[in-house]
């Protein structure tokens, strides 16, 4: 499902002296559907840096990278875009989202985006914030007041609204308690079961021998 | 995808400086493009020139109509361009009283749009206009009121109500939630995203503002002294800007 070929990646900072710098050299890797991958390695090895090539967040100036047999360097962003909101769901570390719109309206949003009707995506987002735990008096609320772990589970309902076929998650354990834990760890499970391909940042060993088929240590694609 | 905006080598010169200096953009059915950059960098001439309010010196700009028609707009009648305006397309304006007429009601201001378009019955004229001042967050009881006597982000939304109720295919927005404080600024924008995914619009919209543009676009267009430095995805522009000067304005945004 996702195939990333020799990837590099520099930063350029031109407004500054010595602003260049190299991150990610001949990163090659593949993740197939139904399985969960690890990206490990310490801390600024460029694991969330290759995510985010991935997710077309971060330029990527060399290489290849396939999702679905299609290179996205190929293409224009309109094409991304639509070829995110098709396949490719992203739970980033931060909940970056509008203010004062309500938590059931941001899980519904990417249902809606594909033309799901409003009942069923009503439907499926209180579904999903019930069994992340989260009070339906929060519901209505903007989740920007949350605590870290409620926010974080709102963007993991966010990212696990639909089926997509690849999921990137950056952390998204590390500020839940172990209950919830375990439900986020059930909820990827299933989710390969259903055929989508995981790459995962998890820095909880625990949640990567659980979930996870195999482990890609990212600090061998150093630059520097 | 299908595109619903093409414009080819858009030049536009004020005395000897370029406001637009060769550009070309196009734009797709259902997509937000943004345009951002600082005052004085040709991004509201780029609107101008695109929504026939500005003649460009040289250029080329087609339409896709809703019959299916690639129309040139430069060469296109005056009376069909202004029905165009009235039918098709929609324009937001920053200052509220550019697009009201402020001496008329609310419902008069929603209403005229529907009578341009051949509306005759006085009462589902009214009945839509009410149905949209509700969407837009503004009080029916209210209908009668002149826009005068509103505050500035209810007469936003009632600019805003007032284009879109002729459910038009391309809305141009300069600066929509320019002058408006940020609790009014965040319910608008929202308004504006459900509003363009229930209808299925295309946007351009000018803003200075880069969280605006974030969660507004789609594609983002970075100008700069009437040239396009840098055009992707709104969150690529904003989180990995290639160029000098979109890197700049990324790095110079005050976080509260």
């Amino acid at each position: 499902m996702l195939e990333v070929k020799n990837v590099a990646k520099s930063f350029n900072l031109k407004n500054l002296d010595k602003g260049k710098f190299s991150v990610i050299r001949d990163a090659c890797f593949n993740v197939n559907s139904g399985e969960c991958v690890a990206l490990i390695g310490n801390s600024g090895c460029g694991k969330s840096t290759l995510m985010r090539m991935i997710y077309g967040n971060y330029v990527c100036a060399e290489g290849e990278i396939y999702i679905d047999k299609e290179n996205i360097l190929d293409l224009k962003a309109i094409e991304m875009s639509i070829l995110r909101k098709q396949k490719m769901g992203y739970v980033s570390q931060f909940l970056r989202v509008l203010p004062r719109v309500s938590t059931i309206d941001l899980v519904m949003e990417p249902l809606l985006d594909q033309f799901e009707s409003r009942a069923r995506a009503k439907d499926i987002a209180e579904t999903l914030l019930s069994r992340l735990n989260l009070s339906s008096q929060l519901w209505h609320l903007s989740p920007l007041t949350f605590s870290g772990g409620e926010q974080q589970r709102v963007n993991i309902a966010i990212g696990f609204s639909k089926d997509y076929k690849l999921l990137l998650l950056d952390e998204p354990t590390a500020s839940l308690d172990r209950e919830n834990k375990k439900i986020v760890m059930d909820m990827i499970s299933e989710k390969k079961e259903k055929g989508s391909a995981i790459l995962g940042i998890f820095h909880d060993k625990e949640v990567r021998d659980k979930v996870c088929e195999r482990e890609i240590d990212v600090s061998n694609f150093s630059a520097s | 995808m299908e595109q619903i905006l093409k414009a080819k080598a858009i030049n536009k010169k004020f005395g000897d400086v370029y406001a637009c200096n060769n550009l070309s953009i196009e734009l797709y059915t259902g997509e937000v493009v943004g345009i951002v950059g600082e005052s004085g960098s040709g991004k509201s001439t780029l609107l101008n020139c695109l929504s026939g309010s500005l003649v460009p010196d040289g250029g080329n700009i087609t339409y896709l109509d809703r019959d299916n028609n690639w129309l040139d707009l430069l060469s296109l009648p005056e009376p069909r361009k202004r029905n165009l305006l009235r039918t098709e397309w929609a324009f937001v304006h920053q200052n509220p009283r550019d697009g009201l007429r402020m001496a008329v009601s609310a419902g008069g201001n929603i209403g005229e749009r529907l009578m341009a378009i051949g509306y005759r019955n006085y009462s589902q004229i009214r009945a839509e206009a009410t149905e949209w001042i509700e969407k837009v967050e503004i009080d029916a009881i209210r209908l009668d009121d002149k826009p005068s006597i509103f505050s500035g982000g209810m007469q936003q939304r009632l600019q805003i109500a007032k284009n879109l109720i002729t459910k038009p295919r391309l809305i141009f927005m300069d600066e929509p939630t320019g002058g408006l404080d940020v609790s009014v600024q965040a319910r608008l924008l929202d308004l504006i995203r459900s509003l363009v995914r229930e209808l299925g619009l295309s946007v351009i919209i000018v803003t200075h503002d880069l969280a605006v543009a974030r969660f507004m676009a789609n594609r983002l267009i970075v100008m700069k002294n009437g040239k396009i430095v840098e055009t992707g995805l709104t969150d690529q522009v904003l989180d990995d800007p290639q160029h000098s000067y979109t890197q700049l304005l990324v790095s110079s945004i005050l976080k509260v």
